[in-house]
Protein backbone atom coordinates (compact mmCIF):
# COMPACT_ATOMS: atom_id res chain seq x y z
CA UNK A 1 0.00 0.00 0.00
CA UNK A 2 2.62 2.65 0.53
CA UNK A 3 4.45 1.93 -2.38
CA UNK A 4 0.77 2.40 -3.95
CA UNK A 5 1.04 5.75 -2.59
CA UNK A 6 4.76 6.78 -3.07
CA UNK A 7 3.91 5.72 -7.13
CA UNK A 8 0.44 8.14 -6.66
CA UNK A 9 2.40 11.16 -5.42
CA UNK A 10 5.97 10.38 -7.38
CA UNK A 11 3.45 11.35 -10.45
CA UNK A 12 0.72 14.02 -10.38
CA UNK A 13 -0.79 13.36 -13.64
CA UNK A 14 -2.13 10.39 -11.33
CA UNK A 15 -3.45 12.31 -8.90
CA UNK A 16 -5.07 14.43 -11.23
CA UNK A 17 -6.95 11.15 -12.67
CA UNK A 18 -7.56 10.50 -9.34
CA UNK A 19 -9.37 13.89 -8.39
CA UNK A 20 -10.91 14.28 -11.51
CA UNK A 21 -12.62 10.92 -11.39
CA UNK A 22 -13.72 11.26 -7.70
CA UNK A 23 -15.14 14.54 -9.25
CA UNK A 24 -17.18 12.38 -11.68
CA UNK A 25 -17.94 9.54 -9.09
CA UNK A 26 -19.33 12.24 -6.54
CA UNK A 27 -21.31 14.29 -8.90
CA UNK A 28 -23.04 10.81 -10.08
CA UNK A 29 -23.75 9.99 -6.26
CA UNK A 30 -24.51 12.55 -5.00
CA UNK A 31 -26.46 14.65 -7.98
CA UNK A 32 -29.51 15.69 -6.16
CA UNK A 33 -27.80 17.37 -3.57
CA UNK A 34 -25.27 18.98 -5.93
CA UNK A 35 -27.19 19.98 -8.91
CA UNK A 36 -29.07 23.52 -8.28
CA UNK A 37 -32.03 22.66 -10.59
CA UNK A 38 -32.77 18.81 -9.92
CA UNK A 39 -35.75 18.94 -12.03
CA UNK A 40 -34.07 19.89 -15.14
CA UNK A 41 -33.06 16.32 -15.73
CA UNK A 42 -36.19 15.85 -16.53
CA UNK A 43 -38.76 17.49 -19.28
CA UNK A 44 -38.61 20.85 -18.03
CA UNK A 45 -40.05 23.88 -20.04
CA UNK A 46 -39.10 27.24 -19.47
CA UNK A 47 -39.07 29.66 -22.31
CA UNK A 48 -38.17 32.98 -20.25
CA UNK A 49 -34.56 31.94 -19.33
CA UNK A 50 -34.15 29.51 -22.86
CA UNK A 51 -30.70 29.57 -24.00
CA UNK A 52 -28.61 31.68 -21.66
CA UNK A 53 -24.97 32.36 -21.81
CA UNK A 54 -23.38 31.22 -18.26
CA UNK A 55 -24.53 33.77 -15.79
CA UNK A 56 -25.57 33.21 -12.27
CA UNK A 57 -27.59 30.87 -11.19
CA UNK A 58 -26.81 28.83 -14.37
CA UNK A 59 -22.75 28.56 -14.38
CA UNK A 60 -22.86 26.47 -17.59
CA UNK A 61 -26.08 28.51 -19.14
CA UNK A 62 -29.40 27.23 -20.22
CA UNK A 63 -30.17 24.69 -23.63
CA UNK A 64 -32.27 25.58 -26.13
CA UNK A 65 -35.85 24.95 -23.58
CA UNK A 66 -34.44 26.78 -20.75
CA UNK A 67 -33.04 23.88 -18.93
CA UNK A 68 -29.82 23.98 -16.40
CA UNK A 69 -27.12 22.77 -18.15
CA UNK A 70 -24.57 22.18 -14.74
CA UNK A 71 -27.72 20.01 -13.84
CA UNK A 72 -27.80 18.20 -16.48
CA UNK A 73 -24.43 17.34 -16.96
CA UNK A 74 -24.24 16.19 -13.21
CA UNK A 75 -27.33 13.93 -14.04
CA UNK A 76 -25.90 12.49 -17.18
CA UNK A 77 -22.57 11.83 -15.26
CA UNK A 78 -24.97 9.69 -13.36
CA UNK A 79 -26.53 7.58 -16.82
CA UNK A 80 -22.68 7.10 -18.11
CA UNK A 81 -21.28 5.95 -15.13
CA UNK A 82 -24.17 3.19 -14.67
CA UNK A 83 -24.25 2.34 -18.35
CA UNK A 84 -19.89 1.91 -18.28
CA UNK A 85 -20.28 -0.40 -15.40
CA UNK A 86 -23.07 -2.35 -16.53
CA UNK A 87 -21.39 -3.02 -20.20
CA UNK A 88 -18.23 -4.05 -18.04
CA UNK A 89 -19.53 -6.14 -15.76
CA UNK A 90 -20.68 -7.93 -18.57
CA UNK A 91 -18.54 -7.85 -21.17
CA UNK A 92 -15.16 -8.48 -18.69
CA UNK A 93 -16.58 -12.25 -17.38
CA UNK A 94 -17.96 -13.17 -20.80
CA UNK A 95 -14.19 -11.90 -22.79
CA UNK A 96 -12.37 -13.34 -19.93
CA UNK A 97 -14.13 -16.55 -19.57
CA UNK A 98 -13.72 -16.97 -23.27
CA UNK A 99 -9.85 -16.54 -23.27
CA UNK A 100 -9.08 -18.53 -20.41
CA UNK A 101 -10.64 -21.42 -22.07
CA UNK A 102 -9.69 -20.52 -25.23
CA UNK A 103 -5.55 -20.31 -24.17
CA UNK A 104 -5.66 -23.33 -21.56
CA UNK A 105 -7.83 -26.10 -23.62
CA UNK A 106 -6.29 -25.44 -27.00
CA UNK A 107 -7.79 -27.26 -29.62
CA UNK A 108 -10.92 -27.29 -31.20
CA UNK A 109 -12.07 -25.11 -28.26
CA UNK A 110 -9.79 -22.71 -29.12
CA UNK A 111 -10.11 -22.84 -32.37
CA UNK A 112 -14.06 -22.13 -32.36
CA UNK A 113 -13.71 -19.33 -29.80
CA UNK A 114 -10.77 -17.07 -31.14
CA UNK A 115 -12.60 -17.47 -34.61
CA UNK A 116 -16.01 -15.98 -32.95
CA UNK A 117 -14.08 -13.74 -31.68
CA UNK A 118 -12.07 -12.45 -34.76
CA UNK A 119 -15.38 -11.69 -36.18
CA UNK A 120 -16.13 -9.61 -33.86
CA UNK A 121 -13.04 -8.25 -33.47
CA UNK A 122 -12.83 -7.41 -37.43
CA UNK A 123 -16.22 -5.11 -37.26
CA UNK A 124 -14.57 -1.62 -36.28
CA UNK A 125 -16.11 -1.29 -33.07
CA UNK A 126 -18.84 1.56 -33.37
CA UNK A 127 -20.44 0.30 -36.69
CA UNK A 128 -21.03 -3.04 -34.75
CA UNK A 129 -22.48 -1.02 -31.98
CA UNK A 130 -24.49 1.19 -34.07
CA UNK A 131 -25.88 -1.72 -36.56
CA UNK A 132 -27.35 -3.37 -33.35
CA UNK A 133 -28.71 -0.25 -32.25
CA UNK A 134 -30.23 0.24 -35.62
CA UNK A 135 -32.19 -3.23 -35.71
CA UNK A 136 -33.30 -2.53 -31.62
CA UNK A 137 -35.56 0.16 -30.16
CA UNK A 138 -32.90 2.91 -29.24
CA UNK A 139 -33.05 3.07 -25.08
CA UNK A 140 -30.41 3.06 -22.65
CA UNK A 141 -30.71 -1.28 -22.30
CA UNK A 142 -30.29 -1.71 -25.54
CA UNK A 143 -27.47 0.76 -26.02
CA UNK A 144 -25.57 -1.20 -23.03
CA UNK A 145 -26.21 -4.18 -24.74
CA UNK A 146 -25.06 -2.96 -28.18
CA UNK A 147 -21.52 -1.79 -26.34
CA UNK A 148 -21.15 -5.42 -24.72
CA UNK A 149 -21.33 -6.86 -27.84
CA UNK A 150 -18.67 -5.03 -29.33
CA UNK A 151 -16.20 -5.15 -25.92
CA UNK A 152 -16.28 -8.33 -24.87
CA UNK A 153 -13.92 -9.64 -28.01
CA UNK A 154 -11.23 -7.33 -26.62
CA UNK A 155 -11.22 -8.94 -23.35
CA UNK A 156 -11.32 -12.52 -24.26
CA UNK A 157 -7.64 -11.45 -26.48
CA UNK A 158 -6.13 -10.31 -23.86
CA UNK A 159 -6.51 -12.99 -21.61
CA UNK A 160 -6.10 -15.75 -24.60
CA UNK A 161 -2.31 -14.21 -25.01
CA UNK A 162 -1.82 -13.91 -21.23
CA UNK A 163 -2.91 -17.34 -20.53
CA UNK A 164 -0.76 -18.76 -23.43
CA UNK A 165 2.41 -17.63 -22.18
CA UNK A 166 0.86 -18.80 -18.34
CA UNK A 167 -0.09 -21.86 -19.77
CA UNK A 168 4.04 -22.92 -19.98
CA UNK A 169 4.41 -21.86 -16.44
CA UNK A 170 6.00 -24.50 -14.18
CA UNK A 171 3.22 -23.58 -11.69
CA UNK A 172 0.62 -25.15 -13.97
CA UNK A 173 2.56 -28.03 -14.56
CA UNK A 174 3.28 -28.37 -10.91
CA UNK A 175 -0.56 -27.94 -10.29
CA UNK A 176 -1.63 -30.63 -12.93
CA UNK A 177 0.82 -32.74 -11.87
CA UNK A 178 -0.58 -32.54 -8.37
CA UNK A 179 -3.52 -33.44 -9.33
CA UNK A 180 -5.55 -30.08 -9.45
CA UNK A 181 -8.87 -30.29 -11.99
CA UNK A 182 -9.15 -27.98 -14.84
CA UNK A 183 -11.36 -25.73 -13.62
CA UNK A 184 -9.18 -25.04 -10.19
CA UNK A 185 -6.16 -24.45 -12.94
CA UNK A 186 -7.84 -22.28 -15.42
CA UNK A 187 -10.19 -20.38 -12.30
CA UNK A 188 -7.77 -20.55 -9.18
CA UNK A 189 -4.19 -20.75 -10.54
CA UNK A 190 -3.96 -19.11 -14.10
CA UNK A 191 -6.80 -16.42 -13.70
CA UNK A 192 -5.34 -14.48 -11.15
CA UNK A 193 -2.42 -13.97 -12.60
CA UNK A 194 -4.04 -11.97 -15.68
CA UNK A 195 -6.24 -10.24 -13.00
CA UNK A 196 -3.39 -6.90 -12.88
CA UNK A 197 -3.65 -6.52 -16.73
CA UNK A 198 -7.55 -6.93 -16.49
CA UNK A 199 -7.85 -4.36 -14.10
CA UNK A 200 -5.72 -2.10 -15.51
CA UNK A 201 -8.02 -2.49 -18.82
CA UNK A 202 -11.14 -1.66 -17.23
CA UNK A 203 -10.18 1.29 -15.67
CA UNK A 204 -8.59 2.59 -18.66
CA UNK A 205 -11.78 1.25 -20.61
CA UNK A 206 -14.43 2.69 -17.86
CA UNK A 207 -13.36 6.28 -20.05
CA UNK A 208 -13.50 4.61 -23.55
CA UNK A 209 -17.09 3.13 -22.66
CA UNK A 210 -18.48 6.46 -21.78
CA UNK A 211 -17.04 7.90 -24.94
CA UNK A 212 -18.69 5.04 -27.56
CA UNK A 213 -21.90 5.61 -25.80
CA UNK A 214 -21.60 9.36 -25.97
CA UNK A 215 -20.91 8.79 -29.36
CA UNK A 216 -23.52 6.66 -29.89
CA UNK A 217 -26.09 8.98 -28.38
CA UNK A 218 -24.34 12.13 -30.20
CA UNK A 219 -26.02 9.66 -33.34
CA UNK A 220 -28.89 9.37 -31.88
CA UNK A 221 -28.53 5.52 -31.31
CA UNK A 222 -28.03 6.00 -27.49
CA UNK A 223 -30.48 7.10 -24.85
CA UNK A 224 -33.30 9.71 -26.04
CA UNK A 225 -34.32 12.68 -24.42
CA UNK A 226 -35.57 14.08 -22.22
CA UNK A 227 -32.92 11.48 -20.38
CA UNK A 228 -29.96 13.88 -20.32
CA UNK A 229 -26.83 12.49 -21.92
CA UNK A 230 -23.57 13.94 -22.93
CA UNK A 231 -23.97 12.86 -25.92
CA UNK A 232 -27.01 13.74 -27.18
CA UNK A 233 -26.30 17.47 -25.67
CA UNK A 234 -23.13 17.99 -27.75
CA UNK A 235 -25.76 16.91 -30.65
CA UNK A 236 -28.45 18.85 -29.78
CA UNK A 237 -26.14 22.41 -29.79
CA UNK A 238 -23.98 21.83 -32.61
CA UNK A 239 -26.24 23.37 -34.83
CA UNK A 240 -25.73 26.60 -32.67
CA UNK A 241 -22.14 26.59 -32.84
CA UNK A 242 -20.31 29.01 -32.54
CA UNK A 243 -22.93 31.55 -31.05
CA UNK A 244 -24.42 29.11 -28.34
CA UNK A 245 -21.12 27.81 -27.88
CA UNK A 246 -21.88 26.68 -23.95
CA UNK A 247 -24.75 23.89 -25.47
CA UNK A 248 -21.52 21.85 -26.95
CA UNK A 249 -18.38 23.19 -24.89
CA UNK A 250 -19.53 22.49 -21.51
CA UNK A 251 -20.62 18.73 -22.36
CA UNK A 252 -17.95 18.44 -24.39
CA UNK A 253 -15.71 19.26 -21.38
CA UNK A 254 -17.62 16.66 -19.50
CA UNK A 255 -16.70 13.95 -21.36
CA UNK A 256 -13.27 14.97 -21.36
CA UNK A 257 -13.27 15.53 -17.97
CA UNK A 258 -14.39 11.78 -17.27
CA UNK A 259 -12.05 9.93 -20.29
CA UNK A 260 -9.40 11.94 -18.99
CA UNK A 261 -9.45 11.07 -15.72
CA UNK A 262 -10.28 7.32 -15.96
CA UNK A 263 -7.29 6.92 -18.69
CA UNK A 264 -4.66 8.92 -16.25
CA UNK A 265 -5.63 6.42 -13.38
CA UNK A 266 -5.60 3.56 -15.81
CA UNK A 267 -1.76 4.08 -16.81
CA UNK A 268 -1.19 4.75 -12.88
CA UNK A 269 -2.62 1.07 -12.34
CA UNK A 270 -0.48 -0.61 -15.12
CA UNK A 271 2.88 1.09 -13.47
CA UNK A 272 1.69 0.23 -9.84
CA UNK A 273 0.60 -3.55 -10.74
CA UNK A 274 2.83 -4.18 -13.86
CA UNK A 275 5.87 -3.38 -11.15
CA UNK A 276 5.24 -6.83 -9.72
CA UNK A 277 5.24 -8.95 -12.61
CA UNK B 1 13.00 -59.43 -3.58
CA UNK B 2 9.28 -57.30 -2.84
CA UNK B 3 6.80 -56.15 -5.31
CA UNK B 4 8.69 -53.35 -7.36
CA UNK B 5 6.77 -49.95 -6.33
CA UNK B 6 7.34 -48.70 -10.07
CA UNK B 7 7.65 -51.18 -12.94
CA UNK B 8 7.67 -50.16 -16.58
CA UNK B 9 7.81 -53.20 -19.12
CA UNK B 10 8.77 -52.50 -22.84
CA UNK B 11 7.02 -48.95 -22.77
CA UNK B 12 6.37 -47.83 -26.56
CA UNK B 13 5.10 -44.19 -26.82
CA UNK B 14 4.26 -42.18 -29.91
CA UNK B 15 2.69 -39.07 -31.12
CA UNK B 16 0.32 -38.73 -34.56
CA UNK B 17 0.83 -35.49 -36.26
CA UNK B 18 0.58 -34.76 -39.58
CA UNK B 19 3.63 -36.44 -41.23
CA UNK B 20 2.32 -39.88 -39.62
CA UNK B 21 3.47 -41.45 -36.12
CA UNK B 22 6.60 -40.02 -34.47
CA UNK B 23 7.94 -42.98 -32.02
CA UNK B 24 9.56 -41.69 -29.25
CA UNK B 25 9.84 -44.34 -26.99
CA UNK B 26 11.01 -47.44 -28.30
CA UNK B 27 9.76 -50.11 -25.76
CA UNK B 28 12.27 -49.61 -22.05
CA UNK B 29 11.75 -51.16 -19.33
CA UNK B 30 12.52 -49.73 -15.79
CA UNK B 31 11.77 -50.86 -12.09
CA UNK B 32 12.51 -49.25 -8.85
CA UNK B 33 11.70 -50.98 -5.31
CA UNK B 34 10.28 -49.28 -2.43
CA UNK B 35 12.41 -46.63 -0.47
CA UNK B 36 15.04 -47.08 -3.90
CA UNK B 37 16.53 -43.83 -5.59
CA UNK B 38 16.92 -44.68 -9.28
CA UNK B 39 18.11 -42.42 -11.88
CA UNK B 40 17.56 -41.90 -15.20
CA UNK B 41 20.09 -40.15 -17.45
CA UNK B 42 20.13 -38.99 -20.89
CA UNK B 43 20.48 -35.92 -22.91
CA UNK B 44 17.66 -33.73 -23.70
CA UNK B 45 15.12 -35.42 -25.88
CA UNK B 46 15.75 -38.75 -25.37
CA UNK B 47 12.43 -39.47 -23.44
CA UNK B 48 13.57 -38.83 -19.82
CA UNK B 49 10.62 -36.50 -19.41
CA UNK B 50 7.87 -37.93 -21.25
CA UNK B 51 8.30 -40.79 -18.95
CA UNK B 52 8.05 -38.82 -15.88
CA UNK B 53 5.08 -37.91 -17.79
CA UNK B 54 3.43 -41.31 -18.24
CA UNK B 55 3.85 -42.50 -14.76
CA UNK B 56 2.15 -39.73 -13.65
CA UNK B 57 -0.44 -40.19 -15.67
CA UNK B 58 -0.90 -37.11 -17.36
CA UNK B 59 0.11 -38.30 -20.96
CA UNK B 60 -2.38 -41.05 -21.50
CA UNK B 61 -5.57 -38.09 -21.62
CA UNK B 62 -3.57 -36.93 -25.08
CA UNK B 63 -5.65 -37.68 -27.72
CA UNK B 64 -2.77 -37.91 -29.93
CA UNK B 65 -0.51 -39.94 -27.62
CA UNK B 66 0.22 -43.66 -28.21
CA UNK B 67 1.34 -45.69 -25.54
CA UNK B 68 1.67 -49.58 -25.57
CA UNK B 69 3.33 -51.61 -23.06
CA UNK B 70 2.91 -51.67 -18.88
CA UNK B 71 3.50 -49.17 -15.88
CA UNK B 72 2.82 -51.17 -13.17
CA UNK B 73 2.44 -48.65 -10.34
CA UNK B 74 2.56 -50.70 -6.35
CA UNK B 75 1.40 -53.75 -8.66
CA UNK B 76 -1.63 -51.56 -10.70
CA UNK B 77 -1.24 -51.35 -14.10
CA UNK B 78 -1.77 -47.77 -14.96
CA UNK B 79 -2.71 -48.42 -18.38
CA UNK B 80 -6.00 -50.57 -17.45
CA UNK B 81 -7.08 -47.63 -14.74
CA UNK B 82 -9.70 -44.74 -15.23
CA UNK B 83 -8.39 -41.57 -15.80
CA UNK B 84 -10.63 -40.64 -12.76
CA UNK B 85 -8.15 -43.45 -10.89
CA UNK B 86 -5.08 -42.15 -12.18
CA UNK B 87 -5.82 -38.49 -11.12
CA UNK B 88 -6.49 -39.97 -7.77
CA UNK B 89 -2.65 -41.32 -7.45
CA UNK B 90 -1.53 -38.00 -8.34
CA UNK B 91 -0.42 -35.67 -5.42
CA UNK B 92 -1.06 -38.39 -2.73
CA UNK B 93 0.52 -41.88 -3.61
CA UNK B 94 2.83 -39.49 -6.07
CA UNK B 95 4.37 -36.29 -6.21
CA UNK B 96 6.74 -34.66 -8.74
CA UNK B 97 9.56 -31.86 -8.06
CA UNK B 98 10.58 -30.03 -11.06
CA UNK B 99 13.63 -27.73 -12.26
CA UNK B 100 12.84 -24.63 -11.74
CA UNK B 101 11.51 -23.90 -8.26
CA UNK B 102 10.22 -20.42 -8.15
CA UNK B 103 8.40 -20.84 -11.75
CA UNK B 104 6.86 -24.06 -10.28
CA UNK B 105 5.40 -21.87 -7.72
CA UNK B 106 1.92 -19.49 -8.40
CA UNK B 107 3.07 -16.35 -7.94
CA UNK B 108 0.05 -14.36 -6.58
CA UNK B 109 -0.70 -16.62 -3.77
CA UNK B 110 1.44 -16.79 -0.44
CA UNK B 111 3.33 -19.61 0.41
CA UNK B 112 0.63 -20.83 3.11
CA UNK B 113 -1.88 -21.28 0.55
CA UNK B 114 -0.45 -23.01 -1.65
CA UNK B 115 0.33 -25.71 0.95
CA UNK B 116 -2.70 -25.52 1.88
CA UNK B 117 -3.77 -26.65 -2.20
CA UNK B 118 -1.83 -29.55 -1.37
CA UNK B 119 -2.68 -31.06 1.62
CA UNK B 120 -6.75 -30.72 0.37
CA UNK B 121 -5.22 -33.30 -2.41
CA UNK B 122 -5.15 -36.15 0.65
CA UNK B 123 -7.62 -34.57 2.84
CA UNK B 124 -10.15 -32.25 1.36
CA UNK B 125 -11.80 -31.14 4.62
CA UNK B 126 -8.64 -29.89 5.90
CA UNK B 127 -8.97 -26.28 7.71
CA UNK B 128 -6.72 -23.22 7.08
CA UNK B 129 -5.39 -23.27 10.17
CA UNK B 130 -4.77 -27.16 10.49
CA UNK B 131 -2.72 -27.14 6.82
CA UNK B 132 -0.79 -23.99 8.33
CA UNK B 133 0.43 -26.13 11.39
CA UNK B 134 1.50 -29.08 9.47
CA UNK B 135 2.53 -26.92 6.59
CA UNK B 136 5.28 -25.15 9.24
CA UNK B 137 5.77 -28.35 10.71
CA UNK B 138 6.83 -29.71 7.03
CA UNK B 139 9.00 -26.87 6.62
CA UNK B 140 10.95 -27.61 10.01
CA UNK B 141 12.14 -30.43 7.89
CA UNK B 142 13.51 -29.21 5.13
CA UNK B 143 15.61 -26.89 7.51
CA UNK B 144 13.68 -23.90 6.99
CA UNK B 145 13.96 -22.11 10.73
CA UNK B 146 11.27 -19.10 10.26
CA UNK B 147 8.58 -21.47 8.59
CA UNK B 148 6.44 -18.28 9.57
CA UNK B 149 7.67 -15.56 7.48
CA UNK B 150 8.51 -17.82 4.55
CA UNK B 151 4.65 -19.42 5.05
CA UNK B 152 3.37 -15.62 5.07
CA UNK B 153 5.75 -14.81 1.65
CA UNK B 154 5.12 -15.04 -1.95
CA UNK B 155 7.29 -16.93 -3.97
CA UNK B 156 8.96 -13.88 -5.32
CA UNK B 157 10.05 -12.64 -1.74
CA UNK B 158 12.15 -16.12 -1.43
CA UNK B 159 15.61 -17.24 -2.99
CA UNK B 160 15.50 -19.70 -5.57
CA UNK B 161 17.06 -21.88 -2.51
CA UNK B 162 14.20 -21.65 0.12
CA UNK B 163 12.27 -21.97 -3.16
CA UNK B 164 13.44 -25.42 -3.64
CA UNK B 165 13.03 -26.57 -0.07
CA UNK B 166 9.55 -25.44 -0.50
CA UNK B 167 9.18 -27.48 -3.35
CA UNK B 168 10.30 -30.40 -1.53
CA UNK B 169 8.54 -29.89 1.25
CA UNK B 170 5.17 -29.47 -0.77
CA UNK B 171 6.01 -32.53 -2.77
CA UNK B 172 6.65 -34.95 0.49
CA UNK B 173 3.91 -33.46 2.51
CA UNK B 174 1.15 -35.47 1.62
CA UNK B 175 3.89 -39.08 2.01
CA UNK B 176 3.74 -40.15 -1.51
CA UNK B 177 5.03 -43.70 -2.32
CA UNK B 178 6.93 -42.27 -5.00
CA UNK B 179 8.34 -38.97 -5.99
CA UNK B 180 9.75 -38.30 -9.84
CA UNK B 181 12.42 -35.25 -9.38
CA UNK B 182 12.86 -34.01 -13.07
CA UNK B 183 16.29 -32.31 -13.06
CA UNK B 184 15.29 -30.68 -9.84
CA UNK B 185 17.60 -27.52 -9.05
CA UNK B 186 18.97 -27.40 -12.34
CA UNK B 187 18.47 -23.64 -12.33
CA UNK B 188 19.76 -23.36 -9.00
CA UNK B 189 23.43 -22.23 -8.17
CA UNK B 190 25.72 -25.47 -7.60
CA UNK B 191 26.25 -25.10 -4.00
CA UNK B 192 22.98 -24.42 -3.37
CA UNK B 193 21.28 -27.37 -5.38
CA UNK B 194 24.52 -29.44 -3.16
CA UNK B 195 22.90 -28.26 -0.31
CA UNK B 196 19.13 -29.39 -1.37
CA UNK B 197 20.01 -32.65 -2.47
CA UNK B 198 21.56 -33.95 0.24
CA UNK B 199 18.05 -32.46 1.71
CA UNK B 200 16.50 -34.25 -0.27
CA UNK B 201 18.23 -37.34 -0.08
CA UNK B 202 18.02 -37.10 4.03
CA UNK B 203 14.20 -36.61 3.79
CA UNK B 204 13.09 -39.66 1.37
CA UNK B 205 15.37 -42.02 3.24
CA UNK B 206 13.39 -40.80 6.49
CA UNK B 207 10.14 -41.20 4.70
CA UNK B 208 11.22 -44.42 2.81
CA UNK B 209 10.13 -42.56 -0.73
CA UNK B 210 11.02 -44.30 -4.02
CA UNK B 211 12.64 -41.74 -6.29
CA UNK B 212 12.25 -41.54 -9.70
CA UNK B 213 15.64 -39.21 -10.37
CA UNK B 214 15.69 -37.57 -14.10
CA UNK B 215 18.87 -35.84 -14.64
CA UNK B 216 22.01 -35.20 -17.35
CA UNK B 217 24.33 -34.44 -14.62
CA UNK B 218 26.06 -37.31 -14.25
CA UNK B 219 28.24 -36.07 -10.91
CA UNK B 220 24.96 -35.39 -8.64
CA UNK B 221 23.48 -38.89 -9.58
CA UNK B 222 26.21 -40.68 -8.85
CA UNK B 223 25.52 -39.35 -5.07
CA UNK B 224 21.82 -39.71 -5.32
CA UNK B 225 21.07 -42.24 -6.89
CA UNK B 226 21.34 -46.00 -6.20
CA UNK B 227 20.89 -47.99 -9.21
CA UNK B 228 20.65 -45.72 -12.82
CA UNK B 229 19.86 -46.08 -16.19
CA UNK B 230 21.14 -43.63 -19.30
CA UNK B 231 17.98 -43.51 -21.98
CA UNK B 232 19.41 -42.12 -26.06
CA UNK B 233 17.03 -41.60 -28.23
CA UNK B 234 14.36 -43.40 -26.22
CA UNK B 235 16.23 -46.84 -25.62
CA UNK B 236 17.69 -48.00 -22.23
CA UNK B 237 21.44 -48.31 -23.05
CA UNK B 238 23.02 -49.46 -19.80
CA UNK B 239 21.62 -50.26 -16.20
CA UNK B 240 22.82 -51.02 -13.22
CA UNK B 241 24.31 -50.04 -9.91
CA UNK B 242 25.33 -46.62 -9.35
CA UNK B 243 28.78 -47.89 -8.51
CA UNK B 244 29.14 -50.87 -10.44
CA UNK B 245 28.22 -48.25 -13.62
CA UNK B 246 30.44 -45.61 -13.07
CA UNK B 247 32.83 -48.54 -12.02
CA UNK B 248 32.98 -49.77 -15.64
CA UNK B 249 30.98 -47.96 -18.32
CA UNK B 250 30.47 -50.44 -20.65
CA UNK B 251 28.21 -48.82 -23.08
CA UNK B 252 29.73 -46.56 -25.95
CA UNK B 253 26.87 -43.72 -25.10
CA UNK B 254 27.53 -44.30 -21.24
CA UNK B 255 31.13 -43.71 -22.59
CA UNK B 256 30.58 -40.87 -24.11
CA UNK B 257 28.75 -39.30 -21.94
CA UNK B 258 30.82 -39.35 -19.14
CA UNK B 259 33.78 -37.83 -20.95
CA UNK B 260 31.36 -35.05 -21.69
CA UNK B 261 31.66 -33.70 -17.88
CA UNK B 262 34.22 -31.43 -18.03
CA UNK B 263 36.18 -31.20 -15.54
CA UNK B 264 37.58 -29.33 -12.59
CA UNK B 265 40.99 -29.80 -13.51
CA UNK B 266 40.53 -28.56 -16.95
CA UNK B 267 42.16 -30.34 -20.10
CA UNK B 268 38.66 -28.95 -22.10
CA UNK B 269 35.90 -30.75 -23.45
CA UNK B 270 36.28 -33.75 -25.09
CA UNK B 271 34.91 -33.98 -29.09
CA UNK B 272 31.69 -36.19 -29.19
CA UNK B 273 30.64 -37.16 -32.36
CA UNK B 274 26.76 -36.21 -32.85
CA UNK B 275 25.18 -39.55 -33.40
CA UNK B 276 27.73 -42.85 -33.39
CA UNK B 277 26.20 -45.99 -34.91
CA UNK B 278 28.17 -47.87 -31.56
CA UNK B 279 25.59 -45.63 -30.12
CA UNK B 280 23.00 -47.82 -31.32
CA UNK B 281 24.38 -51.06 -29.56
CA UNK B 282 22.30 -52.87 -27.37
CA UNK B 283 21.49 -53.12 -23.44
CA UNK B 284 24.60 -53.26 -21.26
CA UNK B 285 22.58 -54.88 -18.00
CA UNK B 286 25.23 -55.29 -14.86
CA UNK B 287 22.39 -56.52 -12.76
CA UNK B 288 21.92 -59.49 -15.50
CA UNK B 289 25.72 -60.49 -15.14
CA UNK B 290 26.58 -60.22 -11.84
CA UNK B 291 25.72 -62.64 -9.48
CA UNK B 292 22.91 -62.27 -7.21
Amino acid sequence: MRRTFAILAANPLSLLGLVLVALVVISAVFADFIAPFPAHRGAVVDFANFNQPPQWPYIFGTDLVGRDLFSRIIYAYRISLVLGIVVLAIAVPIGVTIGLLAGYLGGWTEYLLMRLTDVFLSIPPLVLAMSIMGVLEPTLTNGMLAVTAMWWPWYARLVYNITRGEREEGYVLAAEVIGASRGHVIFREILPNCMPAVITKMTLDMGFVILIASSLSFLGLGVQPPTPDLGSMVAAGATYLPDSWWLTVFPGLAILVAVFGFNLIGDALRDILGADQ
Amino acid sequence: MSAPMLDIRDLHLSFKGHTGLTEVLHGISLHIQPGERVALVGESGSGKSVTARIVLGLLQDLPSARITGQVLFDGRDLELMSSRARHALRGTAMSMIFQDPTSSLNPVFRIADQFHDVLRRADPSVAKAAAHDRAAAILAEVSIRDAQRVLNAYPFQLSGGMNQRVMIAMALANEPALLIADEPGTALDVTVQAQTLQLMRRLVEDHHTAVLFISHNLGVVREFADRLYVIYKGRMVEQGPTDAVFADPRHPYTRALMAAVPHLTGGGIPEIAEASPDFAAPLVDHEAEAPS
